[in-house]
């Protein structure tokens, strides 16, 4: 134990001597630390907001009622189910916007809601009349309360200018849930005599009447927990990509632990042997090191943890808006974390250190006690070496390939990825130095072949740092590509889906029709295109039904992927349905098959005779004509529509339908709104990939800085003997410089491949196993060029302060060198 | 008068109260919070006419109100049951009634069946302004979700033309864990009017209710329990009582009794526990005619028997029961000593058979214990 | 003839396998020693079957040629490498048999070592540096340590670190470290191999000095004869064997 300890202390003595070398293991254990626990944070802080948000209905096992085709359930219908035995309880949901902010509110009734059913306290200190009778209250989260900036008591205006009913805190409400009586909640979200499920009391008895007599197939009974299995299901890909990307910066962050380390180790190499000279056992050696691993991994994990809770913190918005849009998973704006993930935090740490430093610690154990004297050992281990390196990278290439070839899920995907950037980061340093000796060769100056000669003998020494800025480049190539063509496809198919001027959904179908006859009287409007929805269940995967009109619009504007000659005569005819890439996909399903679709009078097989893009849409798609979606589902509602309108009669046109219709109109955009929303959904769901992605570039940069600086004493005893030949210092410093850029440079040219691969591989493999759907492949050289110029701008800034000291360094400390020298 | 003033308790936690404050307040303001003042709301007058059919149906100026049917019935082997079935009405604020959700009345309904060995319940809320629940007068409908009181489409018997004749002929239904019952009414006799023409004291400071029943009302029909069908036939005994601050603060609870008489005559007693002062005793003397006689307080005794532990209390459920100007000196004794409601606030009600000067069945509930 | 007779003497010990009748403890038994070493140019025999003997407070000067296998020779009594052949004991154990364990106590706490380059933790102060073996073994006497800096001088050196001292001044340190454990041998390679030569003798002086308080015995390896005629014997190492004089 004196031994391990004494080592210890000796051990750490060097850093007070190096602190440049300790701040890079220190920056780069509590980089990757932060990345990786900040991203479990998200996904943990998601995964636990949607347990709560699934524990209201009674952890989950609640059944209920729900409509059969979407949509909304008639209050009547509830009251009907009454008085029919069943033991039913209203409720209403909907979305409200806080400040632009989204929130659940939910509309309960009290007095018949089952008591298992989890919202918080409903009754409080004042009982339920408080709750329900006007004005009633609201109950919330307290850290919904905190999201809201509200107070207990205060009335929260929602946009559009109605109030919350005065807000109370209760701990067992959901966070981003807004809890009001049913009758509160019709009259905020407009939507007076509507609900949208029934949480079912008890199980009715026998004797009850079957739901289909009560409601003739209006309404099904929903298993306990589907709607959270879905969610699941569905938000799985988005948190296995978060996590996927939270990976690769952590690794990045390992890289310059790894260098970091390693270089700790070399330059503590003459001390070990020192000591392993005066009688230390390697045994004792490597406990020592053990523990100041440790002590390393406890002091940066905390930092990193801290860190990690702060970057979470501050993607959380965006994490909560995507998630939110695409997949209606409720998650409450701020962190709540508990102590596993802290432990998991440093647990990492722990690991990424030892994985780092394994290196090390297993030539610490080996160590021989003397030097061999023989350099040629070397160098013909460093050939060794390299020629190891080549093969581990072929591996690592053709396991990607396998990956890609048999793989078949995200996994694979993920896999395919991580064989490309470790072959080609085992790969790089080997190609770099081949470009270095082909310019040593074809230099002829002195100082020109010592520059290409210096380089190469620097090359291990920032090998991992310029193998972090590889990643980090190819990274940026890859994904900047992908969120860049999903941005351009994904702007061209809204130009191509929404072409109508103006939606709306109707209360229901009475009102549907009245505002249909009143637009048919309407100049202004060119055509009034219905819709109708429905959901089924393809191979257990919820899919809409959307009926639709064979028209022009449609005809001429509706992007598809493939589609038979006469697809929209087929679809007219009502006997061809069109499906959208993901359900295809999942499916498997081929243009001009059969697909067996269920309905209430039993399967249907229409032909597929189209394959549309459907992007962002986590649920299967299917398109029919609307008037066979009548015939098969006669109960779907039909009440939303795209209305063509003349441009400069929209907004006219929307304020005349508000004031003749109001609530009626259960919702109304032109087409600007619509595409601003999409847009912004799209925008909120990459801003996080976006954020990963320039965080990857910094640590990158924070490697490289890491390396020269721990270089620069090594450094000036290699440059010192080309100073004493007489190459001013300046000059060598200007070297120093342009070298770095140098390497930067090669490093970048070899990223761009990788990244143009990983850029495929993320619209063709991974994209379509998270979410189904197949993005085209652009190139970008304008980004590509930006990126290089980043790269170098990036490799300039880290280069600069290692630089700037050796151009400061005096005569005198030069010469010592030679002082110094045996 | 059948003082089922307990269960208004749940109705004051649940209502939809302008005044919330006044309910928790309430609830240490006489028993169930039934003391507690009841500023806006109507209150009993003496003298006030009844008017049938209308005061058949809701008053809702009234804060509480109910719809409450307790039956003796037997099967063919000639084993006792016992059946309930109770809507309460509970306004949460006097006024209007409101639209919709908004509306502040709330609906409590409880159901009972009562065997030698099984006491089986349910309970069930509604609120108002939806249609869940609710009562009508023409024809008579009273129902909570599937649970309903009706008047039958039938023409009523002859010489009914009476207070009542609008009930004469009704169906009773309701279900709950284990059991659904179905029964025909009948009744061949008026309404019966307690206190003064119905205008019923609770308390000496002039607390009261407006009370009237139909004891005479003969029943049959099928009770299904656990499956099982059982026709079973007997005698109801139907309560209307209405008020808005029935209970004195001091009144801590009540034990009540409807019985009928192998002769024909009903009688019906009840006594208001006081924490402080004198128990308040009041009953109704039924002929077998129909014609009604308010007892003198001092007229009836109520002593206590035999106790039984329930649900962590002591309950009295047999009793001697003495009615001195009618001659009545008789003990009871419960068909099920534990017919113990446990809703969401419990109380004991149950048939029972008495003997000794007389013989017979009823129905006792306690409160309070 | 003194050597031979000293191998003699080992070699009867070593049949008798008593030490404790010896006048003089031996601290230091080589028997048959073997080495050799893969050079590109193929395997070099460097030891060749070396004998030596010290005994508790005799001075050895081991000479020879460079490249006769003289640091060979004490790293293999140091435990700091693995002989092919032969036998060596270092206060009665077996250091060729001993795992890296058992000879890293040997070196801990039995011998020291003073290498030519002085070898000290460039991270420590001179203080940390003199008591870091001997806080390694776990026998760290603070008087002890007092007295040795005293006699090194190196009392207003204690909080430099190694680079601020001459090289004469590491040297004295790493003679302080290496005594502060009061080893029973004390291995030198060239000491004074990197000093010039009145620093060297000053050094020189200072060592036998200490070493003659503690009572350890010394053997150092040399070139310089004149270093060399200091001590009680002369050894010559030729051709992997002891010559014989």
């Amino acid at each position: 134990m004196k031994q391990v300890y004494w080592t210890l202390v000796t051990l750490l003595s060097h850093w007070r001597r190096r602190p440049a070398n300790f701040a890079a293991l220190f920056v780069g254990l509590a980089i990757a630390t932060a990345l990786w626990s900040g991203v479990q944070a998200l996904n943990e802080h998601a995964r636990k907001s949607y347990d709560r948000a699934a524990s209201a209905f009674g952890g989950g096992e609640a059944q209920s009622l729900v409509p059969t085709s979407g949509g909304a359930i008639a209050q009547d219908l509830f009251v009907k189910l009454r008085l029919a035995g069943w033991k039913v309880s209203p409720a209403l949901e909907g979305t409200v916007l806080i400040r632009g902010m989204p929130f659940l509110l939910i509309g309960i009734e009290p007095l018949t809601l089952p008591r298992g059913v989890r919202y918080g306290d409903l009754a409080g200190d004042k009982g339920f009349g408080a709750f329900s009778a006007p004005p009633g209250e609201t109950i919330a989260a307290p850290e919904t309360l905190r999201d809201l900036g509200a107070a207990a008591g205060a009335a929260v205006a929602i946009d559009g200018g109605r109030a919350l009913p005065p807000i109370r805190p209760s701990v067992g409400t959901p966070p981003g849930l807004l809890v009001v009586d049913i009758g509160i909640a019709q009259a905020l979200l407009g939507r007076p005599g509507q609900l949208s499920l029934l949480i079912l009391q008890q199980e009715p008895d026998v004797e009850t009447p079957p739901l289909a007599t009560v409601t003739g197939g209006a309404l099904r009974l929903r298993p306990p927990g589907e709607e959270e299995a879905d969610l699941r299901r569905l938000t799985e890909s988005f948190h296995l990509n978060l996590t996927a990307f939270g990976l690769l910066s952590c690794l990045v962050g390992l890289f310059i632990v790894h260098a970091a380390y390693g270089l700790a180790f070399e330059q503590r190499l003459a001390m070990v042997r020192t000591m392993r000279a005066v009688g230390l056992s390697s045994r004792a050696l490597v406990a020592a090191m053990l523990g100041e691993l440790a002590l390393l991994a406890l002091a940066a994990g905390s930092a990193g943890v801290v860190a990690g809770y702060w970057l979470a913190s501050a993607l959380l918005p965006n994490v909560a808006a995507s998630l939110d849009a695409l997949y209606g998973g409720q998650v409450s704006g701020r962190l709540a974390l508990d102590g596993g993930w802290l432990l998991s935090g440093l647990g990492i740490a722990l690991l990424g250190a030892l994985v780092a430093a394994a290196g090390g610690l297993w030539k610490a154990l080996r160590l021989p006690v003397l030097v061999a004297a023989q350099p040629f050992a070397w160098r013909k281990a460093q050939q060794r070496f390299m020629r190891r390196r080549a093969c581990l990278s072929l591996f690592a290439f053709a396991a990607s390939l396998a990956a890609y070839v048999w793989g078949k899920n995200l996994y694979s995907g993920f896999a395919v990825i991580a064989g490309l950037l470790l072959g080609a980061a085992l790969l790089a340093p080997i190609l770099l130095a081949g470009a270095l000796h082909i310019g040593e060769m074809s230099a002829r100056a002195p100082l020109a072949q010592w520059f290409w000669a210096d380089s190469r003998q620097q090359l291990p020494g920032l090998s991992l740092a310029l193998t972090a800025l590889l990643l980090a480049l190819a990274t940026n190539v890859g994904v900047g590509g992908m969120v860049e063509g999903f941005r351009q496809t994904f702007t061209h198919w809204l130009d191509g889906r929404l072409v109508e001027e103006v939606y709306f959904e109707a209360a229901g179908d009475a009102e549907a029709r009245r505002i249909e006859s009143w637009l048919s009287t309407r100049p202004e409007v060119l055509a009034l295109l219905p819709a109708a929805r429905t959901t089924v269940r393809l191979a257990g995967w919820p899919t809409q039904v959307v009926g639709m009109t064979s028209h022009e619009t449609y005809r001429s504007h509706f992007p598809m992927l493939a589609q038979v000659a006469d697809s929209w005569d087929e679809v007219k005819r009502g006997d061809g349905v069109l499906v959208s890439e993901q359900l295809a996909r999942r499916l498997d399903l081929a243009l001009g098959s059969e697909l067996a679709i269920p309905t209430a009078g039993g399967i249907w097989r229409p032909r597929i005779v189209g394959v549309f893009p459907d992007y962002g849409n986590p649920k299967g798609q299917l398109r029919i004509d609307i008037d066979a979606l009548a015939r098969r589902w006669p109960d779907a509602p039909r009440v939303t529509f795209g209305l063509r309108v003349a441009p400069d009669a929209v907004s006219r046109l929307i304020v005349a339908m508000q004031s003749q219709f109001g609530a009626q109109i259960v919702r109304i955009a032109d087409q600007a709104a619509i595409k601003k929303i999409s847009t912004r959904i799209f925008e909120h769901t990459f801003a996080v990939t976006a954020a990963l992605n320039t965080l990857t570039l910094v640590v990158s940069a924070i490697a490289l800085l890491a390396s020269l600086t721990t270089l620069g004493d090594i450094r000036l005893a290699q440059v010192a003997p080309v100073w004493a030949t007489g190459v001013p210092r300046r000059r060598l410093a200007q070297l120093e410089f342009l070298r770095i850029l140098l390497l930067t440079a090669a490093t970048a040219v070899i990223s761009l491949p990788l990244g143009l691969a990983l850029a495929w591989c993320l619209v063709a493999v991974v994209n379509v196993q998270a979410f189904g759907w197949r993005l085209p492949f652009y190139l970008f050289p304008g980004q590509w060029l930006e990126i290089l110029a980043l790269a170098l701008l990036t490799a300039g800034i880290a280069a600069m302060a290692p630089i700037i000291r050796f151009a400061r360094t005096t005569p005198a400390q030069l010469a010592r060198v030679f002082a110094n020298e045996r | 008068m059948s003082a089922r003033w307990i269960v208004l308790v749940v109705l004051a936690a649940l209502a939809l109260a302008a005044a919330p404050a006044a309910f928790a307040e309430g609830a240490d303001k006489g028993f169930a919070g039934l003391g507690a003042e009841a500023a806006g709301f109507d209150r009993p007058i003496p003298g006030t006419p009844l008017v049938f059919p209308r005061d058949l149906g809701p008053h809702p100026g009234f804060r509480t109100e109910w719809w409450y049917l307790t039956a003796n019935l037997e099967d063919e082997s000639g084993a006792a049951y016992g059946v309930q079935w109770t809507l309460f009405r509970q306004a949460g604020a006097p006024g209007d009634e409101r639209e919709g959700w908004a509306n502040q009345t709330v609906w409590m309904g409880h159901a009972a069946v009562t065997t030698a060995t099984e006491h089986l319940f349910a309970e069930t809320f509604a609120r108002g302004g939806v249609g869940q629940a609710g009562v009508t007068t023409q024809p008579f409908r009273a129902w909570i979700d599937d649970w309903i009181f009706e008047a039958r489409q039938e023409a009523p018997g002859a010489g009914l033309d009476a207070p009542g004749a609008a009930l004469s002929r009704a169906r009773i239904s309701a279900n709950g864990p284990g059991f659904r019952y179905a029964f025909d009414l009948a009744a061949d006799k008026p309404l019966v009017l307690h206190g003064d023409q119905g205008f019923s004291r609770k308390s000496d400071d002039g607390r009261a209710s407006y009370y009237f029943s139909q004891p005479f009302f003969k029943i049959d029909g099928v009770l299904v329990l656990h499956g099982r069908k059982v026709e079973l036939s007997g005698l109801a005994w139907m309560d209307r009582e209405w008020s808005s601050q029935p209970l004195a603060a001091t009144q801590k609870g009540w034990d009540w009794f409807s019985l009928h008489l192998s002769t024909g005559e009903k009688l019906m007693v009840f006594r208001l526990r006081d924490g402080t002062s004198r128990d308040f005793c009041a009953g109704t003397w039924i002929g077998a005619d129909g014609a009604a006689q308010t007892l003198d307080r001092n007229d009836i005794t109520l002593l206590p028997l035999s106790e039984t532990h329930l649900a962590g209390r002591v309950l009295p459920v047999s009793w001697k029961l003495l009615v001195k100007s009618h001659g009545i000196d008789v003990e009871t004794a419960p068909v099920n000593g534990a017919s113990w409601m446990a809703t969401s606030f419990p109380y004991w009600e149950g048939p029972i058979s008495f003997h000794g000067s007389h013989e017979g069945k009823g129905y006792l509930e306690m409160t309070g214990y | 003839m003194k050597c031979d007779a000293t191998m003699d003497d080992a070699a009867q010990t070593e049949r008798s396998g008593d030490t404790a009748g010896q006048a003089r403890a031996s601290v230091l038994r080589v028997i048959g020693l073997k080495k050799s070493y893969l050079t590109p140019q193929g395997r070099v025999a460097v030891l060749r079957g070396v004998d030596l003997s010290l005994e508790a407070g005799a001075s050895v000067a081991l000479m020879g040629e460079s490249g006769s296998g003289k640091s060979t020779l004490l790293h293999l009594v140091a435990g700091l490498d693995d002989a092919e052949d032969g036998e060596i004991f270092v206060d009665g154990a077996e250091v060729t048999g001993l795992s890296d364990f058992g000879r890293a106590a040997l070196r801990r706490e039995t011998l020291a070592v003073v290498f030519q380059q002085f070898n000290l933790i460039s991270s420590l102060t001179i203080r940390a540096n003199v008591a870091f073996q001997a806080r390694l073994a776990g026998r760290f006497d603070p008087v002890w340590q007092e007295e040795l800096i005293h006699r090194l001088g190196l009392g207003n050196l204690l909080d430099r670190y190694p680079e601020q001292l001459s090289g004469g001044q590491q040297q004295r340190a790493a003679i302080g470290r290496a005594l502060a454990v009061r080893p029973r041998l004390l291995l030198a390679d060239e000491p004074t191999g990197n000093l010039d030569e009145a620093t060297a003798d000053d050094f020189m002086e200072l060592a036998l000095d200490v070493v003659a308080a503690t009572g350890c015995a010394f053997l150092m390896v040399t070139h310089s004869a004149r270093l060399a005629a200091r001590l009680e014997r002369q050894v010559r190492l030729s051709a992997g064997v002891i010559e014989k004089p």
